[in-house]
Order: structure tokens, then sequence, then C-alpha cells
């Protein structure tokens, strides 16, 4: 006796292995983007009008100069790589002139006078290597990185690091991230992040 | 005492597989989402240099892209071994940085146009003098928020 009532059942035990196929498919094809980096402005072409031509003491600039062979002069001392960053905050954490009250640098009255001040200036060649200067940039972002997570801790108790990406980060709702753009700006201000590249030169 | 005895019955009942495509069919549904497939295929080297004071580009439709690096060994014998810049799909000279900049920058739409980045994965091989011709390109169109992508890692594993 055959049964006729109902249609015969679909066999869907397959069902796993297509499935399996499409999704190795999708595992092999997926490269979960790592697109993060260091972001800069560049300055712009023309100078704002009514800029007067600004005189900066030579003890507020730090010159990092790369040579072609990846060797770096600093504040005119050949210095190594693992040891800008330290400089550099030395530099931006001076308070020459006494007038910072949050700065815990040496107060060398030759060097920066206030971290307000402070100016970076980078300075390379047509042959220096991509990588060398990202290292060296890397290097004077993390300085001041750590200057503001300083101080970010000592009136927030939190990394300025975390609390910027926070601010950053779309997911995050607007009641927390009004909040957090003024500790940001605060941070910010504290040290400000003035780091002017100079044109390339041709010259070794 | 027939009830106990049940219990002991030494074969373990089979794992139930019913499951199974669901769960496959959960990660595939992952997979399909997260893809993204690749628009323009890569004709330079680019190994991206490492940093770790890194910040998270978000918004993909805000981007712009710029390669640099090497052409790749299939393109050699044409474009020689000097580091070369592709937009889109092909090799470009400094020049054409800024016109590719504008006729991107067109393509978007309006509220988008004043907040793009322009984003330079350049070989950490490449040598910065292609690098500031590319930079002084972008200040002329006034593209001035740039990211330098690079890998999140140990920066000093670069000068290696």
């Amino acid at each position: 006796m055959a049964r006729r009532a109902g249609a015969p059942e679909v066999n869907a035990g397959s069902m796993a292995d297509i499935a399996f196929l499409l999704l190795i498919f999708f595992l092999v094809t997926t490269t979960i983007e790592t697109d993060a980096g260091l972001d800069r402005m560049l300055p712009p072409m023309e100078p704002p009008e009514n800029m007067e031509d600004v005189v900066i003491k030579q003890k507020n600039i730090f010159q990092v100069n790369i040579n072609k062979n990846g060797q770096l002069l600093a504040d005119e001392e050949l210095t190594d790589l693992k040891s800008l960053r330290a400089k550099a905050m030395a530099f931006l954490d001076n308070g020459g002139d006494g007038s910072c009250n949050y700065c815990k640098g040496k107060k060398n009255p030759e060097s920066s006078d206030n971290p307000t001040k402070a100016i970076i200036s980078l300075k390379n060649d047509r042959e220096t290597k991509y990588g060398t200067y990202i290292t060296v940039q890397n290097e004077l972002v993390g300085a001041y990185n750590d200057l503001r997570n300083r101080e970010a801790q000592r009136l927030y108790g939190r990394k300025f690091t975390d609390m910027e990406a926070e601010y950053l980060n779309p997911e995050t709702a607007q009641s927390v991230k009004d909040d957090l753009k003024e500790k940001v700006k605060k941070i910010q201000d504290l040290f400000p992040q003035k780091l002017s590249e100079a044109e390339t030169s041709t010259a070794n | 005492m027939s009830k106990f005895s049940k219990k002991k019955s030494g074969e373990l009942p089979p794992v139930s597989t019913a499951s199974l495509p669901d769960i496959v069919f959960m990660l595939l549904f992952f997979f399909m989402t997260v893809t993204v497939m690749k628009d323009s295929s890569l004709k330079v080297e680019n190994v991206l240099p490492n940093a770790n004071e890194v910040k998270k580009l978000e918004k993909k439709d805000r981007v712009i892209y710029i390669y640099v690096g090497k052409p790749t060994q299939e393109f050699q014998k044409v474009f020689g071994t000097e580091p070369k810049i592709q937009l889109n799909d092909k090799f470009a000279n400094p020049s054409e940085v800024g016109d590719y900049i504008l006729a991107e920058r067109a393509k978007k739409s309006q509220e988008l146009q004043n907040v793009l980045t322009t984003a330079l994965k350049v070989d950490k091989n490449a040598n910065m003098g292609l690098i500031s011709d590319i930079k002084q390109e972008l200040r002329k169109v006034n593209a001035l928020k740039v990211n330098y992508t690079t890998y999140e890692g140990d920066a000093f594993r670069n000068l290696q």
C-alpha cells in the first residue's frame, strides 16, 4: 500500500554541506580591513589673510631633521630614534617661563617657554624612507599623547586616547559625546599639537 | 525496578545534528555582511609601515585612497622599479593627483564634500620625495585632511 497523503519529504541533510561551501567561500574572500593610521592636517596653501609674520623664538622650536640614511638630528644633536620621544616630551613639558602650572619639566630657560608656544618642526630629505618618516611621526604623536594622557589621568582619571576614541566613535550616544567634547578640547588646549613640516630638501 | 534499569542502557543517544545548518547559516550571514569586495586591484607593492599611535578610519564613504609603491613584478618591465602612484586602477604622475581628488570629491554627495579624508597607503620602502609631491598637490586642491594608513604594531620594526 503506497501512501498517497502528502508530498514526500525533501531530504534536507545536504543543506549543511551547501551552507558550509558558501561559508568557506566567504571566509576566504573576507579581508577585515585594517584601516587605521596617523591623522595629519596639511597646512593650507595660502596663508590666511591678515596674518602677520610671527616671530618665534628659537628656543621654542624643536627641530627634527631626518637625512637620507634615516639618521636623526633633534635639536642639533644626533639622536637615536628610540630616545626621540623622551626628548620631545622633555621639550614640550619644559615650561621655561614658569607660566605653565601643570608642567613637570625641568624649567630650563634654554628650552621651550610653555607647551602652547612649543613647536616641533620636522624636516626630511627626498631620499628618506617612508617607513622612517612614519616612525618619527609616530614618536612625535606619541610624545603628545603621553603628555595628554598624563593630564587627562590627573583631571578626569582616564586616558586621553580612550576619551578621544570614544568621542570619535559614531556609536557613542550624543549626550556622552557632548560631555566628552569639552574634556577632549580642554586637554588638547593644554598641549596643542603644533607640528610643522618644512618642505623637503634635495641637498644632503 | 524496571524504571531504573532503563537508565543503565550502555549506549549514548546520538547527538542531534538538526541544528547544524542553522549554526552554519548564522556564520554564513555574518561573513556575508562583513565581506567587502575589493574594488580595485593593487598594481603596486603595498607593505604598509607599522605605527602604534593610530586612529581608526571610520566611515569608508568619506575616504579617498591613494596607493604608492613599487610596481609589482608583472608591471616592472613596463613601468620600472621606481615607486609609482596608483589612482583607482592605473598608474599616475604626481601632477594628476589633484585632478583625481577633485573628480572623486565631485562624486560624493554635497554634505560629505567638506569632510573627506585622503588615505595615503604608501609602501614603507617608498621615498619621501614622491610623498611630498603628493602632499603639495593635495594642498593645491585644499584636501588637507590626510591619514597615513599603517598597520598597528611596533613602529621600530619599520627600520629593519
